[in-house]
């Protein structure tokens, strides 16, 4: 066992911790309130999880958000995956540096560039903006970190087992199906999610590629976030929460559990 | 046979992210350039000049005459716009160095910790990143209104007797952004940290060095690597931040972001917003360039 687990240690750790989830946790706690105040305790009630029910413009705008997260993450893995592959694979094709500098550059640039980018190319070229430009603004931005994730993977992966596939006659597209896909599966799932909860969360892109008839989540939870801190707003970000945390907690498992069958099977083959 | 299956199959693989990226971020990044020189009219596309096809070279010429770099002029010339941008950099500076503060002891903590427990420390500091950054800063109005949790506290213990104004300052977008970005900070401290060999600080330590000097001298400067990532990190995209200023800071606080969007949205002006854009990028593109080719090192060594 490494290190020493000194008093300055755990202090660190309990108060970075504290940090850290305190606001959350006072966040969910006060959306439990019964008053419309938000910061004074009243008593436990669910009333405004109740009244989320009937507040027709969140349901719409959440159902919106959905769409657009499920097929831009969608897109994204694939366009991503593909290119993560390109990257690891292809060493030299023309335009390689300009290819690796446009799929690293959106991951640091600032979200109102790429917005206003986006925004002012469906004028150009006379799309209507809405649930299709929105989509498409997520797909080219989570692309790239799915591409990131996906790449980290294929670089420790060991070639020669592609190679061997091919050797015993296996085409490429079905040594990528049969042999590569299936090692390289937990990155493209969790590329997947990250692109799922990027799309989701994001309000700045979005209140730029969007119009009219296609008001996000986040957009919606912003406007109404302008107009103050009422209960209502905590409940929807309470349930957001606890969609997020349940999804990472169960993908983290699921990828343990592969995780230590694929090393059981490893020893069972060489042992 | 394979090898042409072999040349499509990868041919496809190369072509259909090249392309989406190209149409997608690269031709965007040129409209905003080239409407950045556009002369001023509200929201009234098209901008002059107008490229067309069928007007040839020397149309293209003629209209690269039009161009006017009237909006950057009027960005130089205009306080508002040069304060916000100096503001934006001093803010994300700030920022940065107290995310250090904060995020080197909870890394160090990690890293130090028993084996068993280091991947669920890790879990529970991605955990935060994954839920949403708009609920995240939401949550800090709560706290720090002036009859919110924190002045309540406070005002409890008996600490103060007027709320302390925090919200709508710079000092709440501070808590903001150390608060958002500090996974950014703490993953790449912690994975150096973690690699680094504690013997040479029992080494230190037994030639007479106290804890603290053992620090400064060995761990600190080999933890240096995770330093300048976590800082690029958070330092890039603080500077464009929009939601943090805009729910935490109020009118008083001043950055760039915030300017633009309001450029766009409420002055409906393009081509003074694209202008903004494109200096912004020009601001970033050194600590971006700085940042790559550390990331290109750091891979090299291993």
């Amino acid at each position: 066992m490494a290190g020493t687990w000194g008093r300055f240690n755990i202090t660190a750790l309990v108060l970075g911790f504290a940090f850290l989830y305190l606001p959350i946790v006072l966040l969910v706690i006060f959306s439990f309130n019964e008053s419309r105040l938000v910061t004074v305790w009243a008593g436990f009630s669910t009333r405004w999880y109740v009244s989320l029910l009937s507040n027709r413009g969140l349901i719409d705008a959440a159902w919106v958000t959905a769409r657009v997260a499920f097929i831009s993450a969608t897109v994204a893995t694939v366009l991503g995956t593909m290119a993560a592959v390109a990257l690891t694979r292809y060493s030299r094709f023309r335009g390689r540096l300009l290819f690796s500098g446009m799929v690293f550059a959106p991951l640091v640039m600032p979200e109102v560039i790429t917005g206003l980018s986006l925004l002012l190319l469906f004028v150009a070229i006379g799309l209507d903006r809405g649930f299709m430009t929105v989509t498409l603004a997520h797909i080219t931005f989570s692309m790239c970190f799915v591409a990131v994730v996906v790449q980290s993977r294929l670089v420790s992966f060991d070639r020669s087992l592609e190679e061997a596939a091919m050797d015993l006659g296996a085409t490429p597209v079905r040594a990528f199906f049969q042999v590569i896909l299936p090692i390289i599966l937990p990155a493209v799932i969790s590329g997947w999610m990250l692109a799922f909860t990027l799309s989701l969360d994001d309000l700045v892109i979005a209140s730029f590629a969007s119009g009219p008839g296609a008001t996000t989540l986040p957009m919606k939870i912003y406007s109404q976030v302008r107009l103050g801190v009422t209960p209502e707003i905590n409940a929807i970000c309470t349930i957001l929460i606890a969609i997020v945390t349940v999804g990472v907690i169960v993908a983290s498992i699921v990828n343990k559990r592969r995780e230590v069958r694929r090393r059981e099977e490893l020893l069972a083959l060489s042992g | 046979m394979r090898k042409r299956v072999s040349n499509l199959g990868g041919r496809v693989v190369v072509a259909v992210p090249y392309l989406w990226l190209l149409v997608f971020f690269l031709v965007p990044f040129f409209i905003v350039l080239k409407i950045s020189f556009s002369q001023t009219t509200i929201a009234i596309p098209p901008y002059l000049p107008v490229f067309r096809w069928q007007d040839g070279i020397s149309g293209f010429v003629q209209n690269l005459g039009a161009l006017s770099f009237d909006n950057y002029l009027w960005l130089a010339g205009d306080p508002l716009y040069v304060n916000a941008y100096l503001s934006s950099l001093w803010i994300a500076a700030v920022s940065t160095l107290l995310t250090l503060l904060v995020g080197y002891p909870l890394a160090y903590g990690m890293a130090r910790a028993p084996l068993s427990i280091r991947p669920i420390l890790l879990m529970m500091v991605i955990l935060p990143f994954w839920t949403s950054f708009l609920i995240r800063v939401y949550a800090w109005i709560g706290i720090l209104k002036p009859e919110g949790l924190l002045n309540q506290f406070l005002m409890f213990l008996g600490l103060i007797d007027q709320p302390l104004v925090i919200i709508n300052t710079t000092t709440a977008v501070y808590i903001g952004i150390v608060y958002s970005y500090l996974p950014f900070m703490v993953l790449p401290l912690y994975a150096t940290l973690e690699k680094m060999d504690y013997s040479l600080i029992e080494a230190a330590e037994d030639l007479g060095c106290t804890p603290l000097s053992a620090f400064w001298k060995i761990t600190f400067p080999l933890s240096l690597p995770g330093v300048v990532a976590g800082c690029m990190l958070v330092f890039i995209p603080a500077v464009g931040e929009f939601v943090i200023p805009d729910l935490l800071g109020g009118s008083q606080t001043l950055m760039i972001g915030k300017t633009l969007w309001n450029e766009f949205f409420a002055n409906r002006d393009w081509p003074v917003s694209s202008a903004v854009a494109i200096v912004l990028l020009l601001i970033l593109v050194l600590p971006i360039v700085y940042f790559q080719r550390a990331q290109a090192r750091a891979r090299e060594r291993l």
